[in-house]
C-alpha cells in the first residue's frame, strides 16, 4: 500500500512490520514522531510491543540491551547528544553480540546547539561495532530498518540506520509499505542460541581476562566481514520479495567515467541529477552512494574506483585534525591499490546548510579543473 | 521598575509560546536579582535542555547553556572554579529529574550554594509533548496517547529528603510570593531550590483539554495551598493541590565553605 509519510514515520512502520517487542526511548528532536508513533501502535495494540518511556537515552539502551538479551528484537531512535549519551551502551550492545535495531536521524552536535542535519554523530560512534547504513529517500527508511533485523539476526551484530534531520525525517514522500504478511514471511520470528532462558540459565557478559578477550574480539571482527556479502545477498532476497534493489555501495554511470562523485544519505539526490546534467554534455562522470560504511566495504569501493582519474567525495561530517571522514575511509581503501585515483575531499552542509545541486555542480567542476587535490579537505559554502 | 538592564535586547522576543509561564518566572527572577541588589557581573546562570533552559540565553548574565540534564554539574564546576559568584540553575522537571535526576539528588547532598529555579510544566514542551517525571498520572502526552501510568516526582519534597539547606514552591500565579521566594533563596547559603509551576499550555494543556491559556494559569489560585494550611490537611484532600511557600530552610554546613576549612586545616 502507497501511502505519504515523513522519514520519521517511514521508520515507526518498519518497526510495526518487524514485529519488535521492545521499545524504549527519550525524546530528541528530530527523531521523536518515531516513537511518538510507535507509542500510539503499542498504546492501541496495533503492534504488540511494550513501549517504556524512559529517562535518557543511557537508560533506552540498557533498557534494548537487556530486552535484546532475552532474545526479543527491540528497537530505539535518537539523534546527536542523544546517541553520543549512548556511547558507552553502544559498544555494549556490539560486544555482546545483540541483533538491535536502532535509527539515530543525523543531526548536528553542539556547542552551538543545532537541530539540523549532520552526520557527524553517528559517524563518530564509527568504532563501537555496531553496522552503520546511511540511506538516501524515505522509501529507503523502511525498506532498511527490515533487512537491518534480517542482517542483525544472521551476524549477531547491532545495526545503526542513519538518515538525514529534516531533510528526510520531516519530509513527506510517497512510500510503499508492504503488507505484514509478506514482511512475515521475509522476516520470521528469530531464534538465537544464546540468551537469557530460565530454563537454561546462563550468565552473559561476566569479566574476560586476557586469555580470551582478544579471540572475542576477533570473532566480532569475523562477524563484521561476514556482514558484507551478507547485506549484498539481503538486498537481493528483498528484491525478490518487494521488488526494490539496494547494495552495500551503488554505483551510478561509473563504468565509462573518468571522474567519479563519491556521496551519502540525501545528498545523493541532489548529484544524481547534476551528474545526469553533466553527462548530458559530454563529460564522462559517475556517482558512487556509499550506502553501507560499517562495515566499510573496501573491495566494492576499489573496484569501483581503481582505474578513475578522480574520486570527489563529499562529506557532511568532519573529523577534526584530519578531515571529512567518508574521503578518509575512501583513502584508506585504497592506498594499497596500483590504480588507485586522486582523492578530492569537500566539506558542505554542515549543521543542516543545504547541499544544493549548484554547490555539487561547483564542487565538481572545481576538483575537475584542479590538477591535484590538496593534502586538506576544502570547506564549501563558508561566509567570507 | 525597568528589566532591560537585565536583558539582551537583541535576543527578543523570547520563543515561549502565548500562556506560557517561563516568562512571568523571569520577571520574577530579575525583580528578585534587582531587589537584592546584586552585581549582574557577579552573577552566572547556568541552563541545560528545554523551554526553561532558554532562560538564560535572554538575560544579561554571565550564561552557560549546556547539555540535557547537566546544568546542575557544570554550575558545581563553575561555583567550584569562582566561588564568589551567585550560581543560578534554571532548568524544568524534565532536564531536572529525567536525564538530570541522578544531579539533581547529589547536589543537594552536597549542599552546594546553588539557586536552582526549577521549572515544572508537567511535561517535555519544547520536544512536542511527550510524557515527563512530572507528569501527572493518567494525564495524556504524545508519548501516553492512552493515559500515563507512572506516579509522577515531588520534585520539592525529593530535594528535601536528599538534603538541601532551602526548599520551596510557588507558582506563576503567585508572583509576589515567588519573587520573595526567590530573594530567600539569594540570601540562603547551601543547595537552594525552588520548584515553580509553570503551565504549559501548548503541549500539556492542548493534550489534556485544559481550555484557554489563561484556564491554566488562573487554576493554579483554586489549587494552591500554602504549607501551614496543608499540615492540616488529610493526603486525600492534598489530591490534586500544589502546596506553596517553604518546605525546607535548614542551617546545613554548605559544601565549599567545608571544602575550604578543610583544607585551610591541612596546610
Amino acid at each position: 500500500m502507497k501511502k505519504v509519510l515523513m522519514g520519521n514515520h517511514a521508520a515507526s512502520q518498519a518497526v510495526k512490520l518487524a514485529r519488535v517487542k521492545m521499545i524504549a526511548a527519550y525524546p530528541i528532536t528530530p527523531q521523536t514522531q518515531i516513537v511518538e508513533e510507535l507509542s500510539e501502535m503499542c498504546g492501541s495494540g496495533a503492534l504488540d510491543a511494550k513501549f517504556l518511556k524512559v529517562e535518557s537515552e543511557h537508560s533506552a539502551m540498557a533498557s534494548c540491551i537487556a530486552a535484546s538479551a532475552t532474545g526479543v528484537r527491540a528497537f530505539t531512535a535518537t539523534s546527536a547528544n542523544g546517541l553520543a549519551l549512548m556511547h558507552e551502551l553502544l559498544h555494549w550492545a556490539a560486544g555482546a553480540r545483540l541483533p538491535l535495531v536502532m535509527v539515530n536521524v543525523n543531526r548536528a552536535m553542539a556547542p552551538g546547539w543545532n537541530i539540523w542535519c549532520d552526520q557527524s554523530d553517528s559517524l563518530s560512534q564509527r568504532d563501537t561495532g555496531w553496522l552503520q547504513f546511511y540511506v538516501e529517500d524515505n522509501q529507503e527508511v523502511l525498506d532498511t530498518v527490515l533487512m537491518a533485523y534480517a542482517i542483525a539476526e544472521k551476524v549477531l551484530l547491532p545495526v545503526m540506520v542513519c538518515y538525514d534531520a529534516f531533510f528526510l525525517s520531516h519530509t513527506y514522500e510517497p512510500v510503499d509499505i508492504p503488507a505484514q504478511q509478506e514482511v512475515d514471511k521475509w522476516l520470521p520470528e528469530h531464534k538465537r542460541d544464546f540468551i537469557l532462558d530460565t530454563n537454561n540459565p546462563k550468565s552473559l557478559n561476566a569479566l574476560v581476562m586476557p586469555d580470551l578477550y582478544m579471540e572475542m574480539r576477533y570473532k566480532l571482527e569475523q562477524a563484521h566481514q561476514a556482514a558484507i556479502p551478507l547485506v549484498n545477498e539481503t538486498g537481493a532476497s528483498f528484491y525478490k520479495a518487494f521488488g526494490r534493489r539496494y547494495h552495500a555501495v551503488e554505483a551510478i554511470h561509473c563504468e565509462d567515467a573518468e571522474v567519479v562523485l563519491v556521496t551519502s544519505s540525501s545528498t545523493t539526490s541532489p548529484a544524481r541529477l547534476v551528474i545526469e546534467e553533466m553527462r548530458n554534455r559530454g563529460i564522462k562522470i559517475g556517482l558512487v552512494k556509499i550506502r553501507m560504511f560499517r562495515p566499510f566495504p573496501v573491495e566494492d569501493v576499489c573496484r569501483i574506483l581503481c582505474g578513475k582519474k578522480k574520486a570527489v567525495v563529499i562529506d557532511r561530517n568532519f573529523s577534526f585534525g584530519k578531515g571529512g571522514i567518508f574521503a578518509d575511509e575512501i583513502r584508506g581503501a585504497l592506498c594499497n591499490e596500483t590504480h588507485r585515483p586522486l582523492v578530492y575531499g569537500y566539506i558542505a552542509g554542515l549543521g543542516g546548510r543545504d547541499i544544493t545541486p549548484e554547490l555539487v555542480r561547483e564542487i565538481v567542476e572545481e576538483a575537475c579543473q584542479t590538477k591535484h587535490p590538496p593534502s586538506l579537505a576544502l570547506w564549501k559554502g563558508l561566509i567570507k | 521598575m525597568d528589566y532591560f538592564p537585565y536583558l539582551r535586547k537583541e535576543k527578543l522576543p523570547h520563543i515561549w509560546c502565548s500562556g506560557c509561564g517561563d516568562g512571568i518566572a523571569l520577571k520574577c527572577i530579575i525583580r528578585a536579582i534587582h531587589n537584592k541588589g546584586l552585581d549582574k557581573n557577579k552573577i552566572a546562570m547556568v541552563s541545560g535542555i528545554g523551554c526553561s533552559s532558554r532562560t538564560p540565553g535572554y538575560v544579561d548574565f554571565n550564561t552557560l547553556h549546556t547539555t540535557h540534564g547537566r546544568a546542575i554539574p557544570f554550575a558545581t564546576g563553575l561555583k567550584m572554579a569562582r566561588p564568589e559568584l551567585t550560581v543560578f540553575v534554571v532548568t524544568g522537571d524534565g532536564d531536572a529529574t529525567a536525564i538530570g535526576g541522578n544531579h539533581l539528588i547529589h547536589a543537594a547532598r552536597r549542599n552546594i550554594d546553588l539557586k536552582v529555579l526549577l521549572y515544572n510544566n508537567h511535561i517535555y514542551g519544547m520536544t512536542g509533548g511527550q510524557v515527563s517525571p512530572c507528569t501527572p498520572m493518567g494525564d495524556y502526552a504524545t508519548t501516553a496517547p492512552y493515559g500515563c501510568l507512572e506516579n509522577s516526582f515531588d520534585i520539592a519534597g525529593l530535594t528535601v529528603a536528599a538534603g538541601a539547606s532551602f526548599v520551596a514552591r510557588s507558582t506563576v500565579y503567585h508572583v509576589k510570593a515567588l519573587e520573595k521566594l526567590i530573594e530567600k533563596a539569594i540570601d540562603k547559603e547551601g543547595f537552594s531550590l525552588i520548584e515553580i509551576m509553570s503551565p504549559c499550555p501548548t503541549s500539556y494543556g492542548k493534550i489534556n483539554k485544559k481550555g484557554a491559556n489563561k484556564n491554566l494559569v488562573l487554576a493554579q489560585k483554586t489549587q494552591s495551598v500554602p504549607v501551614n494550611k496543608a499540615k492540616d490537611m488529610s493526603p486525600e484532600d492534598l489530591k490534586g493541590k500544589i502546596v506553596t511557600g517553604i518546605l525546607a530552610d535548614r542551617d546545613i554546613p554548605e559544601y565549599i565553605k567545608n571544602y575550604d576549612m578543610l583544607t585551610s586545616q591541612k596546610k
